[in-house]
């Protein structure tokens, strides 16, 4: 019966992979490049979904390890000239350790204090991308010219600003992302975050090492963020201090919460929905973020589950 | 200027922060002691203190002291309507989970933020100062209003805390915090209780505001430096203490005074925020604080 629903939810996916390949055909050129940008962001929304979602930690610092990635990647590329896969790699390698890091003493906090400290640690990341403005250019931030985004493969070299190679590698990357996602949501160590999640004393009492699962937890989620931060910097060439402010702490979270905490899709769903949403709205309005402050209050006063989590509950149980 | 005059000069400025500073975070630590909440629209209560400030000021002609006061009553109690509305129609819905309201009040953050900018504009707009009186000291002249915005705040955080070690009122609060189902079958109603103090935090911050623009304008995104060194203050002060709130605004507020005036401020910030995550990390109940029960 297990096998059943696995075999089930693994061609849901599919099929949603296989959709976006194809709408590359169907979907006009604007939207083309919308959804390449909203991939990689809901590639962060999925890193944070697995600390919020799964392991129940409310971060409000997720910014630094998608900034980690931008800045990680970006900079070697625009000072030292490196390479776009190396420049990659270094990214993802600088988020995971951040995490790592902040994820070994804000852990030691729960709750609201580990809220805070996050913030602050994400907030103090900032900082330091304002304070070596001499490097960073700071606000204003800095623009990789578009020579240095191809990426060299054996055999052939891919120009990243190109609008087509932009939108196939970012579907490559959200597939991979979704996958593993999905992979760690089956696997027992996906059972143990939910089970943290929901008792986190209960899960200490059966033996298991909590403190290490969200450890491990925190720094899958933070390589996860800091890939879509690499990938956002090589893909649109823009690295700055912006990203690296609360705002894209809270954001991942709107996300999330929107398309349903603790469902593989739903990051997704929730990205792409907050996207249009502000995107079709600013055409009569400037006023995009009183969108997104009652699109917060009304989902935690309405549907605290968001979209596919009400969906899950009501209809498909088998959804991961 | 040589370094004695300069570090004096720092000291004050200092303190001035720290006066305001005290304030706002005495608010932010009401709400949390007595609530168990964290309100992270608490820098927009702020914001909205001092732009409310400017409208009001702006209302009448004559006297700049006539429209500082004006603004000195009716912005207060304003910011105390909008949070009361806040607290009723999300928080109190809530049940006031944790880490619901604290999705729920960066949601409030934004709407605020927004329509302050939507009806108030980008521009940063200055408050007529309601006497203009330099005291001259033997090295530099330093502006009375700012001396009397530290006395002033003394004032306040005196009569909070009269008010709340002295009165009925005050007994009700801090049995609420105590324990809040105890209260409740002593007949205490909880909930008119929550309301109280949530508006009451955000008139303190509003207050605090009122106090700041005449010496630093008004402006739709002011809040957010009031709201982390706020909960900075109340981390280290240990949270839900009142005393450990006053004493750590005033350290935070001079070292900040003193470090932004011989160091680059955006250090002074990464290094405070850093050392304040620690504390919480390692010591979270505040290094004044007491151990929670």
């Amino acid at each position: 019966m297990a096998g059943r629903a696995t075999t089930r939810a693994l061609l849901l996916h599919l099929a949603v992979l296989a959709a976006l390949v194809l709408l590359y055909w169907i979907l006009p050129d604007y939207h083309r490049g919308v959804l390449a940008r909203v991939l990689v962001l809901a590639v962060f929304a999925a890193g944070y979904n697995i600390v919020f979602g799964y392991a129940g930690q409310l971060s409000l610092g997720h910014a630094m390890f998608f900034a980690a990635g931008i800045y990680g990647a970006g900079l070697p590329v625009y000072h030292l000239d490196w390479g776009v896969g190396a420049a990659f790699a270094t990214g993802v390698g600088a988020g995971a350790l951040l995490a790592l890091v902040v994820g070994m003493l804000a852990l030691r906090t729960t709750g609201v204090a580990f809220m805070i400290v996050t913030m602050m640690f994400s907030q103090v990341f900032y900082l330091t991308t304002l304070y070596f403005t001499q490097w960073t250019r700071g606000e204003e931030g800095l623009v990789l010219p578009q020579a240095a985004r191809r990426l060299a493969l054996p055999g052939l070299e891919i120009d990243l600003s190109d609008p087509a190679s932009r939108y196939f590698v970012a579907v490559a990357l959200f597939s991979v992302v979704l996958m593993a996602s999905f992979a760690i949501v089956r696997a027992p160590f996906g059972r143990v975050l939910v089970a943290i999640r929901e008792n986190e004393e209960r899960v200490r009492m059966l033996g298991y090492d909590v403190f290490s699962n969200k450890l491990a937890a925190m720094v899958i989620s933070g390589a996860f963020c800091a890939a879509a931060g690499a990938a956002y910097a090589v893909l649109f060439g823009y690295i700055g201090s912006t990203f690296a402010a609360i705002q894209y702490s809270i954001l991942p979270l709107l996300w999330v919460l929107l398309g349903g905490a603790g469902t593989v899709l739903g990051p997704l769903l929730g990205t792409v929905f907050m996207f249009y949403v502000v995107d079709i709205t600013s055409g009569y309005t400037s006023a995009y973020l009183l969108i997104v402050g009652v699109a917060l209050i009304v989902l935690v006063l309405f549907f605290p589950k968001g979209v596919l989590g009400t969906i899950r509950e009501r209809w498909l149980k088998w959804l991961p | 200027m040589s370094f004695g005059p300069h570090l004096l000069l720092a000291t004050l400025e200092g303190l001035v922060t720290a006066a305001v500073l005290a304030l706002t975070a005495l608010g932010l630590s009401l709400v949390f002691g007595v609530m168990r909440v964290v309100n992270v629209a608490h820098g927009e209560f702020f914001m909205l203190g001092a732009v409310l400030a400017w409208f009001f000021s702006t209302l009448v002609t004559g006297s700049p002291a006539v429209g500082f006061l004006l603004a000195l009553v009716l912005s207060p109690l304003v910011v105390g309507l909008v949070a009361l509305v806040c607290e009723r129609a999300v928080l109190r819905r809530l049940n006031y989970d944790p880490e619901a309201t604290i999705v729920a009040t960066i949601g409030m953050l934004y709407i605020i933020q927004q329509l302050a900018l939507t009806f108030y504009g980008p521009e940063a707009r200055p408050v007529q100062a309601p006497f203009n009186l330099r005291i001259a000291l033997p090295w530099f002249g330093y502006s009375g209003y700012k001396l009397a915005v530290i006395v002033a705040s003394i004032g306040l955080i005196l009569a909070t805390w009269l008010v709340l070690t002295r009165t009925r009122i005050g007994l009700v609060m801090r049995a609420t915090q105590f324990d809040r189902e105890t209260a409740q079958n002593f007949g205490i109603p909880v909930d008119k209780v929550y309301a109280a103090v949530f508006a009451l935090g955000a008139m303190l911050a509003a207050v605090a505001a009122v106090l700041i623009v005449p010496i630093q304008q008004a402006h739709y995104l002011m809040g957010l430096d009031p709201l982390l060194l706020s909960f900075i203050v109340v981390i280290i002060g240990g949270l839900g203490s009142l005393r450990g709130t006053v004493v750590a605004a005033v350290l935070i507020g001079l070292s900040d005074g003193i470090i932004s005036v011989f160091f680059s401020p955006t250090l002074a910030k990464m290094i405070a925020t850093l050392l304040v995550a620690l504390v919480l990390v390692f010591r979270p109940q505040g290094l004044f604080g007491q151990a929670a029960r």
